[in-house]
């Protein structure tokens, strides 16, 4: 079954004629192109293709397209602020957040999702946040980390106004 | 991993219109909420539904809300994140938030719904024993009208309620509660919310007085039975006594007994058995100790193991 709908992408606003079972993931990897989003697992439990939908983040794993007319959309593609990379991104970058990558995009959304609402969070209030999202390359201490350091920047940034 | 198979999304506007789509079309369809059940079904255990009603675009089907009465109103639709977090939940029934926090990842959280949780009847669903102990009435509603069950009656088996095909579950009502009401959820899973609770133990109490006479409990175990059940003998060892952790240590002796676990990939019967001793002793005391109120999650954590 074919569906009209019509969604906000990365604060643009697009109409699109999808397939009602392609998953949210799909819709953007394979038909538009955006491919930042990984896919992990497949069952939500990885967490790499978290992106926000309606201001939450969720995974694009589970959801149908035929679920989003009126969604408002923000994949990895949208974090960075104008021509600069987030802070969170700058973080990742600086720390070391960064093995092999196949998770990042969903930690970097995590984060951001985190951070929205606590810029002071403890490593235990991160490492929750985190819950839903693996790294196999085993490299928690330095996400931990590089979302400490973001929040510090983000906090610094906000007193500058 | 496996794509969804082509299928007809319904999006009705109404709850009446919802079921009477059912009733035309027929078995083989399936109810949408948030998914978080349903996809993962679709894809890893091969579920291929001819048509699929999602059911988010019936308006007045998400929220919580207090009514005058001093009952609680869950609407079908609330987010387990949204439990989670909800000021009021936490303030009332601190046990019922924690419990929605250990469902998944908050990824997971922000699209599955209390009502999708508890119709798809799960044995171990978090928060059903959470709402067992508040004796949580469920409310189903169809083309027909309207009816009321307890939430004890509603489940039938895992994965089987009492509804009808075309019955949808529509809200959770929490009926008013003693003011000095305290409680606690035990989940026990070595992945925590990432993993489905091998034990979970709810407990309700109230206690009065300096001497700790205990007006009234409500034991509900989750995952070691067809379905979340109230554990009534290890509730009748402490009703109108007075506390004390020997009689919490008896109560769990009881909820071992009573409780019909089966052996899967995660524990054998005779273990879950043994932790569901343990864990209801633990929960009682854990409920015992504190007073109503917001409490944070690191420490309600730590006092776990």
């Amino acid at each position: 079954m074919m569906m009209k709908i019509r969604i906000t992408l990365n604060g643009k606003s697009i109409s699109l004629e999808v397939p009602a079972h392609r998953l949210l993931l799909d819709l953007l990897r394979d038909e538009i192109g955006l491919t930042g989003t990984k896919e992990g697992c497949g069952t939500g439990d990885c967490g790499a293709c978290t992106v926000f939908l309606n201001g939450k983040p969720v995974n694009s794993c589970l959801i149908l397209s035929g679920e989003l007319d009126g969604a408002e959309i923000v994949t990895i593609e949208g974090l960075k602020i104008g021509p600069e990379l987030h802070p969170i991104q700058k973080a990742f970058i600086q720390d070391g957040g960064v093995q092999c990558g196949y998770c990042t995009s969903g930690m970097l959304m995590m984060s951001k999702a985190l951070l929205d609402e606590n810029l002071n969070p403890t490593e235990e209030e991160i490492r929750f946040a985190l819950s839903g999202n693996l790294c196999r390359c085993t490299g928690y201490a330095k996400i931990v980390q590089a979302v400490q350091d973001a929040a510090a920047e983000l906090r610094r940034m906000r007193a500058e106004g | 991993m496996k794509r969804p198979e082509p299928l007809e999304i319904f999006q009705p506007a109404s709850v009446e219109e919802a079921s009477a789509i059912v009733k035309e079309k027929g078995p083989g369809g399936r109810f949408l909420a948030g998914g978080t059940d349903l996809i993962i079904a679709i894809k890893e255990k091969g579920l291929a539904p001819k048509y699929v009603v999602d059911l988010k675009r019936v308006p007045n089907l998400s929220g919580i809300r207090e009514e005058a009465d001093g009952s609680l109103t869950i609407r079908a639709l609330t987010t387990m994140r949204e439990v989670e977090i909800s000021p009021l939940i936490r303030k009332r029934f601190p046990f019922l938030a924690q419990s929605a926090a250990e469902v998944g990842s908050i990824q997971i959280r922000n699209r599955a719904t209390v009502g999708g949780n508890m119709a798809n009847a799960t044995p171990s669903a978090d928060v059903a024993p959470s709402l067992l102990v508040l004796e949580a009435r469920a409310k189903i509603a169809s083309a027909g009208g309207e009816r009321v069950l307890s939430l004890e009656e509603f489940f039938h088996g895992p994965g089987q309620t009492a509804m009808l095909p075309e019955e949808i579950l529509t809200a959770i009502v929490i009926p008013p509660t003693h003011p000095k009401l305290v409680g606690e959820y035990i989940k026990f899973s070595p992945r925590e919310m990432m993993d489905l609770a091998y034990v979970g133990v709810a407990i309700a109490l109230v206690l009065n007085g300096k001497e700790k006479r205990c007006e009234s409990v409500r034991i509900a175990l989750g995952a070691v039975s067809p379905t979340p059940m109230r554990a009534r003998k290890a509730e009748a060892v402490i009703e109108k006594q007075i506390f004390t952790e020997e009689l919490a240590e008896k109560a769990g002796e009881e909820a071992a007994k009573e409780c019909k676990p089966i052996s899967d990939v995660r524990s054998s019967a005779e273990y879950r058995r043994a932790m569901v001793g343990t864990m209801t002793k633990r929960a009682l005391l854990n409920a015992a100790a504190q007073r109503p109120g917001p409490v944070p999650w690191v420490e309600r954590r730590e006092r776990r193991y």
